[in-house]
């Protein structure tokens, strides 16, 4: 699978996205913690966080006995900055191009 | 604006399809370092205790930033796998007060042609550089932090093309 297919596999899912906004609040954190948070097995939870790990959206790092959890933006931000850009920019420039015309002297 | 609430550790990576002495080139040398990210020249003494400098682009020093960006010390060196330095941003005077933290660049190569670039900054108790390097101050001509930095850093590897804030 691509790389942004991967990324937006793992959006997809409201779990995932709950878990990355936990970090984002609060990164660093480890599997009991995030487990803490929600209704949903140990299992469960650990199986999204391995979705999220191979989207590159989080990064495990061990911490002595633990592991811990961070949030990787980088990938979000690669599809921000090869889509998102891409059509915003035209969006903008028509804007442009319309307040030019309407500001011409008749 | 938004911000994360608490400051800890930040951790980034990106795969980049480039090898990993080209990586490890773009971060430590000037005339590479000029290419991407925020586009300033950066020096490295690749040895223990070896100085660190960051320059400033001319666009930032007509805008009034001094000459330095940042300045550290290289801690550990080990070409072209692991680099620990300190870092301090001098650009502005409370993160500049928030004083020395470590950064950490380590290169792998999960498979032929594919290099995996995660920068580990430690940025405990720093909580206005924090915020800068989470790419929060965009919006106020900041740049994007580290997202930013390393999504140009592929951008520059895989196509040539340099973006710099």
């Amino acid at each position: 699978m691509a790389d942004d297919d991967l990324v937006f596999k793992a959006l997809a899912d409201p779990t995932r996205r709950f878990l990355l906004d936990r970090l984002f609040e609060r990164d660093g954190r480890s599997l009991t913690e995030l487990e803490s948070e929600l209704e949903m097995t140990r299992f469960g939870v650990m199986k999204h966080l391995r979705v999220l790990e191979q989207a590159g959206l989080v990064e495990a790092r061990k911490s002595g006995r633990e592991k811990r959890h961070f949030l990787n933006p980088v990938p979000i931000r690669l599809i921000h900055d090869r889509w998102i850009d891409k059509y915003t920019e035209r969006r903008v420039s028509a804007l442009t191009e319309l307040k030019n015309k309407l500001e011409e002297p008749a | 604006m938004t911000t994360a609430t608490e400051t800890t550790t930040q951790v980034y990576s990106v795969y980049i399809k480039a090898e990993p002495q080209a990586i490890w080139d773009a971060i430590t040398t000037p005339e590479w370092t000029e290419k991407f990210g925020y586009g300033g020249r950066s020096e490295y003494d690749l040895r223990p205790g070896g100085a660190v400098r960051g320059w400033t682009t001319p666009e930032m020093r007509e805008h009034g930033a001094p000459e330095l960006a940042i300045d550290g010390e290289v801690i550990e060196s080990d070409p072209p796998r692991k680099l620990v330095q300190t870092w301090r941003m001098l650009m502005d005077q409370s993160m500049a007060d928030e004083g020395f933290s470590t950064l950490t660049y380590e290169i792998t190569q999960p498979r032929e042609g594919l290099s995996k670039l995660t920068v580990v900054h430690d940025l405990e108790g720093q909580p206005t550089t924090a915020v800068l390097m989470r790419g929060d101050m965009e919006d106020r001509g900041a740049g994007g932090g580290w997202s930013f930095v390393l999504s140009s850093l592929k951008t520059l590897l895989e196509t040539g093309e340099s973006i710099t804030h």
